[in-house]
């Protein structure tokens, strides 16, 4: 009887509008049989943190196109290490450079995904690599 | 579960300690057994929250109102915890909540928790965890609980049996006189707000409204819904003013339930329905059948009403009495 559905969040951080992408992965994931949050454009790392947070999401996918990523995405992660949630996995997708990548993995984003990338190949690399945390206190 | 975790887990609840309160919503959503435990030790700390329910038409403005009537509450001082409802696909079982996107000023507030649920295949109009998630923020400490329902047809009537008071949200527009009329959602009204207000036809909705409610049979108490006209957030200082004057109607609408002891018929509603819920999950129609019939089910009701044990308590005690039967 019990049933473990995986809760993502997608979410913009920063000042870009460009939510196309955004909106077609909360589709993606809607009808690979996840619970997705969307929180639409604009939004800060504080705001990301603590809407995870209450929706106790396993997953943060996080879109930026303005070239703030560099800032942006690490924050989010830094901020969830200090609310003791890092076992929220953090991914990043948009318009970002690849000689980006290396420091994104470095700051703790596990994964990035830029245009192109088939949705199948971001659908299987989420089932292989997050987990839902069991534990309750 | 042993009693010490029981009560590490409550005093992390009544802390207001967000990860725990989410997780546990979580686990009721995804019906882990230990979850229905942690349940059955916090029930008799509830009872202290009021609960209000939105509810009304896909687009018709329910999570913004909910937005504004978290500032609202906030104003005057007062927690808000939040349950928000979207539909889950029947097709592949994912779904898309996406109120939230209304409900951005909120961040850094630890006086304001919300949650977004997915129906899991419920058709009321909520989602089977909800019961159990107001229980966890009522616990939680949150004086005011706003459910915000799916977008709803005309029949998705389970928010009255989960809210003290229960706001249905129109938009002008949406059809002709008779709809004001007709049984299921119009009903449950407590309050009637028109939103959009500064819409063509809104004028002609507040019109037939009030014909409806003038044909009304006087409701339990003498409680007449009143009906308040919103405009538009593109104005958004008059419409958080027209809010303000709905959340004073919600809670002139509390006092009378509590004046007229209303609210206690309200909570044996309630429980009557948490009760019927919980046996269901566990037994049989038959089995809720023959209890009806020699009052052992209302004796119940009673003591779920007086906060003294929860549904969840009884509907074990029934497994295990007619289990051994069987044999």
């Amino acid at each position: 009887m019990a049933n473990r559905k995986l809760r993502i969040m997608v979410a913009k951080p920063g000042l870009d509008g460009h939510d196309r992408g955004a909106r077609i992965l909360a589709r993606f994931f809607r009808d690979s049989g996840y619970e997705v949050i969307y929180t639409g454009c604009h939004q800060t790392p504080e705001q990301i943190v603590e809407a995870a947070l209450q929706e106790d999401v396993d997953l943060i996918g996080l879109s930026c196109l303005s070239g703030a990523h560099k800032e942006l995405f690490p924050k989010v992660v830094k901020l969830l290490k200090e609310k003791g949630a890092d076992d929220i996995v953090v991914i990043g997708g948009g318009i970002i450079p690849e000689q980006d990548f290396q420091y994104l993995y470095d700051h703790g984003i596990k994964a990035v995904f830029t245009p192109g990338t088939p949705l199948e190949e971001i659908k299987k690399w989420i089932d292989e690599n997050v987990k839902v945390r069991e534990e309750l206190v | 579960m042993d009693q010490q975790k029981l009560e590490k887990i409550l005093n992390r609840i009544r802390e207001g300690d967000v990860r725990v309160v989410s997780r546990l919503i979580r686990n009721l959503e995804d019906r882990i057994p230990e979850a229905k435990e942690v349940i059955k030790y916090i029930y008799p700390h509830t009872g202290q929250a009021r609960v209000v329910g939105i509810t009304g038409a896909p687009g018709a403005g329910k999570s913004t109102i909910t937005d504004f009537l978290i500032s609202s509450y906030r104003k005057q001082g007062k927690t808000v915890g939040v349950l928000a409802v979207d539909p889950t696909s029947p097709f592949t079982g994912g779904a898309l909540l996406g109120d939230r996107v209304r409900m951005q000023d909120h961040a850094g507030d630890s006086g304001v928790f919300i949650r977004s649920l997915a129906t899991r295949g419920a058709l009321g109009g909520l989602s089977a965890a909800v019961e159990d998630a107001i229980h966890v923020l009522d616990v939680m400490g949150k004086d005011v609980i706003i459910i915000e329902t799916v977008g709803t047809g005309q029949s998705e009537v389970d928010i009255m049996n989960n809210a003290h008071t229960i706001v249905v949200v129109l938009t002008p527009g949406m059809g002709d006189d008779v709809q004001t009329i007709k049984a299921g959602i119009m009903e449950i009204a407590d309050i009637f707000v028109i939103n959009k207000g500064d819409q063509p036809n809104a004028a002609k909705l507040f019109m037939d409204l009030m014909r409806a409610l003038d044909m009304m049979q006087e409701c339990p108490g003498g409680w007449k819904p009143p009906i308040v006209k919103l405009g538009t957030t593109a104005n958004p200082i008059k419409y958080a003013e027209e809010i303000d004057e709905l959340r004073k109607k919600i809670d002139e609408h509390l006092k009378f339930l509590e004046d007229k002891k209303i609210i206690e018929q309200r909570e044996k509603r309630k429980a009557r329905v948490q009760l019927i819920n919980a046996i269901e999950s566990q037994v049989l129609v038959p089995i809720i059948d023959s209890l009806e019939k020699d009052g052992t089910l209302q004796n119940m009701v009673e003591k779920i009403a007086n906060k003294q044990v929860s549904a969840h308590e009884f509907a074990e005690e029934i497994k295990n009495m007619f289990c051994k039967k069987e044999q």
